[in-house]
């Protein structure tokens, strides 16, 4: 806001004038003049026909309403967050026109005021974002996502797309609230059993026997060269043959999780090892500390932002590798069993709330690791505070 | 054996010169003292022949242009690497004996510190490993940051400390170990001059106080001049000892005003004239 006042040799016809908000205006007015959809075949304008019509105008006043009061706050940040409450009541719209029957496939008007509401939105995250603390770290990314789910939410419902294709988010959230016993149990089986399990084991593999290969060099040279074989190896190959040597229960989905993730471990950990610079081992060295004290104290230390980027990695293959492997047998409950009996069944429904369910945990592990990852290794160049 | 070093007599004349002075223990002494890296094309003599004393409380500098050996002679003092061949003992010991009783504390080029630790727990680093109760480490972390002036500053992560404060952590970590030998490679050679003086000053009062035996690295003449009771003029290719000058002019408690005095000036001049001597062979 300062930056026209700081630098006057700048000032120019691209300077003098809002230009975005210009343009928001422009779009606006154009939206005007064009249809917001159709009632029975017949085009409905903005401010309806005769008989009472939709309560569009009031929406369009409180937008008005919003960008004026934001545009006179004293500060930027206050207007920002008016006129966020703009942005928020423009995409209400839609479906309030949803909710009185109005079919929006064609109401170009509506799609353009959408679109001038959208770069109102860039401009106001374009401030936030530049509020330290809680308002760029939380608010801003969860905007973001708000953003793109109301989105998808008045595209699909707007254009009508056929919910075996793509259903909207409020259709999938209720899935997950009517199907929430079952999901419970599918993510009891596959995530609380099967990927904790397995993702023990291949890391904690992974990463004693790097340490074990630290000390032996030959193993780490007869191991390196497998792990790439190990990363090609597709997880529809492996799966059954798992199933066959340890059963359809959460044996079998460990095993394959411990295949896809050992090496990733392993090798993180071997780089991780080698992290530690030579004046730092010399150190060592001059206190007389030997082959253990140099590890604890120095070389896992080091190796953490490693270790921990392995962490993150297995973190994601874990849970594809037991959804993938149960697709190949299991008891009749978890997340990759229910996706692949529910879509030949054609219960798309169910189907998304399971992948949303897998898409949570996935975030949720990786989440928690990097929160994990902050708190240890603060000391760490990219972690600093800034 | 019987091949003639043209510096042997100037080098046993030094040798005798102290002895008769004082009684004061040898705690270095190295006799034709050789090391060979192996190298792709042709192996490299980073020390060749190299005779040399160092007595209790001692402050002894090597000097000498990139690759005459200085920062190797060091490293064979403190154990880190190994001579090819020659004798050389730490108070009678080989330097791994000296190495593993944690006889020296060394200070590097840069201070090393571990980031994931605070300035205290750096320093208390060593104190860990010897397996010393928290209590002792605690205290003797708080003596050592108290003698580098950085009290206040226990909390703080190295990252969070200028070059200068740096690096004194990492002479307080060397002091806690409480040694008789200090080992400094080239410790304030990041620095900026002025940090650098009073580092120095700090240095000089410091060994004062404690009488440790120093052996110190640089490629400062006037650092050199300041701090040492004896210089060590080195040379390249191959690595060895081309003058040893005394600095017994000089009082033992220096301040920054000796740098003016005449006597400081003929040392410097003696230091430059070895150096240039012993440029004048390879170029």
């Amino acid at each position: 806001m300062s930056t026209l006042s700081a630098d006057p040799y700048r000032t120019s016809l691209r300077t003098v004038a809002d230009w975005g908000l210009v343009a928001i205006a422009v779009l606006t007015l154009a939206a005007l003049a064009l249809p917001v959809g159709a009632l029975g075949g017949a085009p409905v304008g903005w401010f309806g026909g005769m008989m009472g019509g939709t309560l569009a105008p009031l929406f369009l006043i409180g937008v008005v309403l919003a960008v004026v009061a934001g545009r006179s706050a004293p500060k930027r940040v206050w207007g920002a967050w008016v006129e966020l409450g703009g942005v928020a009541l423009a995409w209400l719209l839609p479906l309030h026109l949803l909710n009185e029957g109005v079919d929006l496939s064609a109401g170009w008007g509506l799609w353009l005021f959408l679109v001038a509401a959208t770069l109102l939105l860039w401009r106001v995250m374009g401030v936030l974002a530049g509020v330290p603390g809680w308002t760029r770290s939380v608010v801003v990314p969860g905007l973001f996502g708000l953003g793109l789910l109301v989105g998808w939410e008045v595209l699909v419902r707007g254009f009508q797309v056929p919910a075996i294709l793509l259903p909207p988010p409020s259709r999938i959230a209720s899935a997950l609230a009517a199907h929430a016993p079952v999901l419970w149990d599918d993510f009891r089986q596959t995530v609380l059993t099967s990927v904790l399990r397995g993702y023990v084991m291949g890391c904690g593999a992974g990463f004693l026997v790097a340490i074990l290969a630290d000390r032996l060099p030959f193993l780490a040279r007869g191991l390196l060269p497998l792990g790439n074989l190990a990363s090609a190896i597709p997880v529809v190959g492996i799966a059954p043959i798992m199933v066959m040597w340890f059963g359809f229960d959460w044996q079998s989905k460990a095993a394959v999780i411990v295949v896809m993730t050992f090496f990733p471990m392993m090798i993180n950990t071997l780089a991780g090892l080698g992290n530690s610079e030579r004046i730092q081992l010399d150190l060592m060295r001059s206190y007389g500390a030997g082959y253990g004290r140099t590890l604890v104290k120095l070389r896992l230390p080091n190796a953490l932002p490693f270790l921990f980027n392995g962490l993150k990695i297995n973190s994601t293959l874990a849970l594809i590798g037991a959804i993938v492997a149960e697709f190949f047998g299991t008891p009749v409950v978890g997340m990759g069993f229910r996706i692949s009996t529910e879509v030949a069944r054609m219960n798309l429904d169910i189907v998304w709330a399971t992948i949303a369910v897998a898409a949570l945990t996935g975030s949720g592990l990786y989440g928690g690791l990097a929160l994990l990852e902050r708190a240890t290794t603060a000391w760490h160049p990219s972690m600093r505070r800034r | 054996m019987t091949f003639p070093n043209p510096l042997d007599a100037q080098e046993k004349a030094a040798f005798r010169q102290g002895s008769e002075k004082s009684v004061a223990p040898v705690v270095v002494e190295a006799r034709k003292l050789s090391l060979v890296y192996p190298t792709a094309d042709k192996p490299v003599m980073a020390l060749s022949e190299v005779d040399l004393t160092i007595a209790k409380s001692d402050f002894v500098s090597l000097i000498g242009p990139s690759g005459c050996g200085k920062t190797t002679l060091l490293r064979v003092i403190a154990d880190l690497e190994r001579p090819t061949s020659g004798h050389i003992a730490i108070e009678g010991m080989t330097p791994e004996q000296a190495r593993l009783k944690r006889l020296y504390g060394y200070v590097f080029q840069a201070p090393a510190l571990y980031p994931w630790r605070t300035v205290e727990r750096n320093v208390m680093l060593p104190l860990e490993i010897m397996g010393l109760p928290k209590a002792d480490r605690q205290q003797r972390a708080r003596e050592q940051l108290e003698r580098v002036g950085l009290v206040g500053f226990e909390r703080k992560f190295p990252w969070q400390l200028s070059g200068g404060m740096q690096q004194r952590v990492s002479i307080a970590r060397a002091l806690a170990l409480q040694p008789d030998l200090l080992l400094m490679d080239e410790p304030f050679g990041a620095l900026d001059e002025i940090t650098r003086d009073h580092l120095n000053l700090h240095l000089t009062q410091l060994w004062r106080a404690t009488g440790k035996t120093c052996v110190f690295v640089t490629h400062s003449i006037a650092e050199a001049v300041f701090l040492s009771t004896r210089i060590v003029v080195m040379s390249p290719r191959p690595g060895r000892i081309l003058d040893v000058i005394d600095c017994n002019s000089l009082p033992r408690e220096r301040t920054l005003d000796i740098r003016e005095s005449p006597e400081f000036a003929a040392i410097a001049h003696r230091v430059r004239e070895g150096l240039k001597e012993g440029h004048s062979y390879d170029d």
